[in-house]
């Protein structure tokens, strides 16, 4: 790791042909996407022109899809057509179809009818009046629909990343991730001037005189074919196991870096949203995932953690940290919190995690069934000696906690709660607690090691051995720097693991990290 | 040369056109004349099939129109729009060039047509590179008239073709339409709403309304025995100029004194009155000869008029 402030042109040259192989990709897929688009918009612009009773359904439709935001397309798409290139080109062409079709009927019924009509009085048939007047004449008005979707789909081409099909989105999702300006930037940067760029080429094609835009959409469609060639399939596919892991996870010494550092895993693993990630491994489309040891989805999926035999993955033992303000003003808050302290180990997590993510059960409901039966769970008192401020981060296991906490708080102290929960990733939630905007979240002890603390290499590297010194160094740390207490440990560690499915592990008889490498090697 | 039979074309439950027919003699030029929504218009597009109609037949040449397709059809038929309807893609050589191109012409047939049009529309080669947005509108007017007379097709079918010409750049063009030779071996339809137009430019106007024929006849016809009290009417504004010019030298040539004089002939009695008042306005001469037949006469500006007033006089009495 560097200890310097990397600027962004080092980043960029160290990660130099990372970066040209995802704005190729970019590129790529921007237009093979685009090109498929063309191919059935182009035709079904004019028929609707043709059968105008159809152009209501048609432009609807197509607006519709452009409606739905494209997370969830590409969500959809999964089932259908699995991970990686299928699903994000099928994704992209329906965003790109609807300026491509509208904008093709618009100007064909642009066109002067008087210019039709002599064209018709003149004998020609409806074909030649197709090629020779109404689409020359609706060429200005259909490349616009073709610059619009082409800077639609450069844009949505960033979240292919998330379904494992590249792109500039891997820099900006692991980016951001990692708490990384550079990295986000390298992504976002080339691809705000690939936006630019193309959206200025097609404009000069647009306004060429009447006459050259002949030759121009001539040599469009030889363009655009070069473009589209600019793609080739991530090369994780090929390898006797396919591993994807998440953006954040390829970006991290606890990550990729050391996999291949210190065990000297190299798995060309394709980069995937961890929204998809597990049920990509359930569905066999990933052998080898990156993922968190209490997440619901291990036990949904049948899936198995492979044991970090030369520990390389920090310790990430949850526990609450509170402003030290806070415990003051509220003196038997401390006590409470820690009733939990040591009650829930992995397994627990894990069956609790299940229960939100999986059997989508409330996390209050979970949080109330959890205490009851650990008989913690008390009537609220109504308290109104001052109020409680608990934050969370966005994801299921955080909103159980505070759910936890919030019940404790009520059922044994005279002080009422208010919850954010939901505040985005780290970044936001520790700065909404330094900042007094609450008084205390469940953090784990890896993150605030890395992510909050920064700390150097060297210091890491001593530590991640070792959970209780992780806990004692930011425990120190953090009151020295932020008057912010780690409380007790809540017990489970929520620590990055490698995972298969169940079955596969027995079968290959993968237990560790290690074992995982020599079958690797073996069959190479 | 074009027939019409009992023709209607009725939209849902409107009638715009309600079982007319007509006849048109080769190289007449027939005006079809009319307010808006007459009809007229809707009776054009039916004879090079741009509307199908309700019922009735057309021939063209004894042949029946719906016998053949469409496309060729229209080939064989000239159609001039109001706007032009020039492809505004396409230079004016090329749009010239459509109809012998679908026709299948050899370039070189095609290039010897386009030289001898030119000329005689009065435009000039360097405007065939030319787009039709960089013309005026009477240049491209004659470029629309270009197109559709390219292929010498008998029949022409014109749509209002003036229209969008301010009156001192029409004017002209009714002069030069007039003169063309290339359009007196051309049967010709138009359609127009203006009374002093049909007047011109018309041998036989056929007034309608409401979808219907009101009358068909002559310009004089139409002024002096007007069918019913409609016709009276639509002709009432201007009366005196459409008079003169629905008359001619030649039908008023035994009102005019028979002072022989020597020397060429500056009209023939084949124009209108009205246009000799021109010639004489334009000359400022006191007597021009006039040519009839073989004889030719010394006529003045008011020996005219005078001859005019009694032939007048005359179709009233009648």
């Amino acid at each position: 790791m560097n200890e310097h402030q990397q600027t962004l042109w080092e980043f960029m040259r160290q990660q130099s042909d990372k970066l040209l192989m995802q704005t190729l990709q970019h590129v790529g897929l921007t237009f093979i996407s685009l090109i498929i688009a063309v191919v059935i918009g182009l035709p079904l612009g004019i028929w609707i022109t043709r059968r105008k009773s159809f152009s209501g359904i048609v432009l609807g439709t197509a607006g519709v899809l452009q409606t739905i935001p494209s997370i969830a397309l590409l969500g959809f798409m999964i089932p259908l057509l699995g991970i990686g290139v299928k699903p994000a080109i099928v994704a992209l062409l329906l965003y790109a179809l609807l300026p491509i079709v509208r904008n093709t009927y618009t100007g064909i019924t642009g066109v002067d009818t008087a210019v039709k009509e002599a064209a018709l009085a003149m004998g020609m048939n409806k074909w030649q009046i197709l090629f020779q007047v109404e689409l020359p004449l609706a060429m200005p008005v259909i490349l616009a629909g073709i610059r619009t979707a082409t800077v639609i789909n450069v844009g949505v081409a960033t979240l292919a990343s998330y379904i494992a099909a590249g792109g500039l989105g891997e820099f900006i999702f692991g980016g951001i991730s990692l708490n990384n300006t550079n990295m986000i930037l390298a992504g976002a940067i080339p691809a705000a001037l690939l936006a630019i760029l193309f959206d200025f080429l097609l404009s000069r094609l647009q306004y060429l005189n009447l006459r050259k835009i002949r030759t121009a959409a001539a040599t469009l469609p030889v363009l655009l074919v070069i473009l589209a060639s600019f793609y080739f399939i991530p090369s994780a596919y090929g390898g006797k196991l396919k591993a994807g892991f998440t953006p954040e996870f390829m970006g991290r010494q606890d990550g990729n870096l050391g996999l291949e550092s210190k065990y000297g895993l190299k798995v060309h693993p394709i980069v995937i949203s961890d929204a998809v990630m597990y049920k990509a491994a359930y569905e066999k489309q990933l052998d080898v995932i990156s993922g968190y040891s209490t997440d619901g989805r291990l036990k949904a999926y049948d899936l198995v953690v492979l044991d970090d035999d030369k520990k390389i993955f920090p310790p990430y033992y949850a526990a609450p940290i509170v402003r030290e303000d806070a415990l003051r003003r509220f003196p038997e808050l401390e006590k409470t919190l820690n009733l939990l302290s040591g009650k829930i180990t992995d397994s627990i997590m894990s069956d609790l995690n299940y229960r939100t993510d999986y059997l989508h059960q409330t996390p209050e409901k979970v949080a109330a069934d959890f205490l009851r039966s650990q008989r913690l769970l008390k009537d609220s008192r109504n308290g109104s000696n001052g109020i409680v401020r608990i934050g969370s981060k966005i994801f299921g296991e955080q909103y159980i906690l505070a759910s936890i906490y919030t019940m404790l708080i009520k059922g044994n102290t005279d002080y009422d709660v208010s919850t954010k929960t939901g505040l985005g990733g780290t970044k936001i939630c520790f700065d909404a607690l330094n900042n007094n905007q609450i008084d205390l979240y469940p953090e784990y002890t890896g993150t605030g090691l890395l992510a909050i603390l920064q700390s150097p290499s060297k210091t890491i590297d001593a530590l991640t051995a070792d959970k209780n010194k992780t806990y004692d160094y930011v425990a120190r740390e953090f009151e020295k720097k932020y008057s912010i207490k780690w409380l007790e440990p809540i017990g489970f560690n929520n620590a990055y693991a490698l995972m298969m499915r169940e079955k596969q592990a027995k079968q290959l008889s993968i237990k560790t990290i290690s074992d995982l490498k020599r079958y690797l090697e073996s069959n190479q | 040369m074009i027939k019409v039979e009992q023709l209607s074309k009725h939209f849902g439950s409107i009638k715009a056109v309600d079982g007319i027919s007509f006849e048109v003699k080769d190289h007449e030029k027939l005006i079809l004349l009319g307010t808006s929504g007459c009809g007229k218009t809707t009776t054009l597009k039916m004879i090079n099939r741009l509307i199908e109609p309700t019922s009735g037949s057309i021939f063209i040449d004894g042949k029946n129109i719906y016998g053949r397709s469409p496309e060729i059809l229209r080939r064989g038929i000239g159609y001039v729009l109001q706007n032009n309807g020039l492809f505004p893609h396409y230079t004016v050589a090329e749009n010239i060039t459509i109809v012998p191109q679908l026709l299948k012409w050899d370039s070189k047939r095609t290039e010897k047509r386009i030289a001898e049009l030119l000329e005689k529309l009065h435009l000039s080669t360097d405007q065939l590179k030319a787009y039709p947005n960089e013309l005026s509108g009477g240049q491209q007017q004659r470029v629309g008239l270009a197109r559709a007379l390219v292929a010498d097709p008998p029949v022409l079918l014109m749509d209002e073709p003036f229209g969008a010409l301010d009156n001192v750049t029409r004017s002209k063009i009714h002069a030069e339409f007039k003169a063309l030779d290339e359009l007196k071996q051309k049967t010709v339809i138009m359609v127009t709403h203006d009374v002093q137009e049909a007047f011109e430019l018309g041998d036989c106007i056929c007034l309608m309304d409401k979808g219907k024929i009101v009358q068909i006849g002559t310009p004089a016809d139409l002024l002096f025995k007007p069918a019913n009290h409609f016709v009276e009417s639509f002709l009432k504004e201007q009366r005196l100029q459409l008079e003169f010019k629905a008359v001619r030298i030649k039908d008023i040539w035994t009102l005019l004194p028979q002072a022989k004089k020597g020397g060429d002939a500056d009209l023939h009695a084949d124009i209108s009155v009205w246009s000799g008042m021109e010639k004489f306005k334009s000359q400022r001469a006191d007597h021009l000869n006039i040519t009839h037949g073989v004889e030719t006469r010394s006529v003045g500006l008011e020996q005219l008029i005078t001859a005019f007033y009694k032939y007048q006089n005359g179709q009233a009495h009648e």
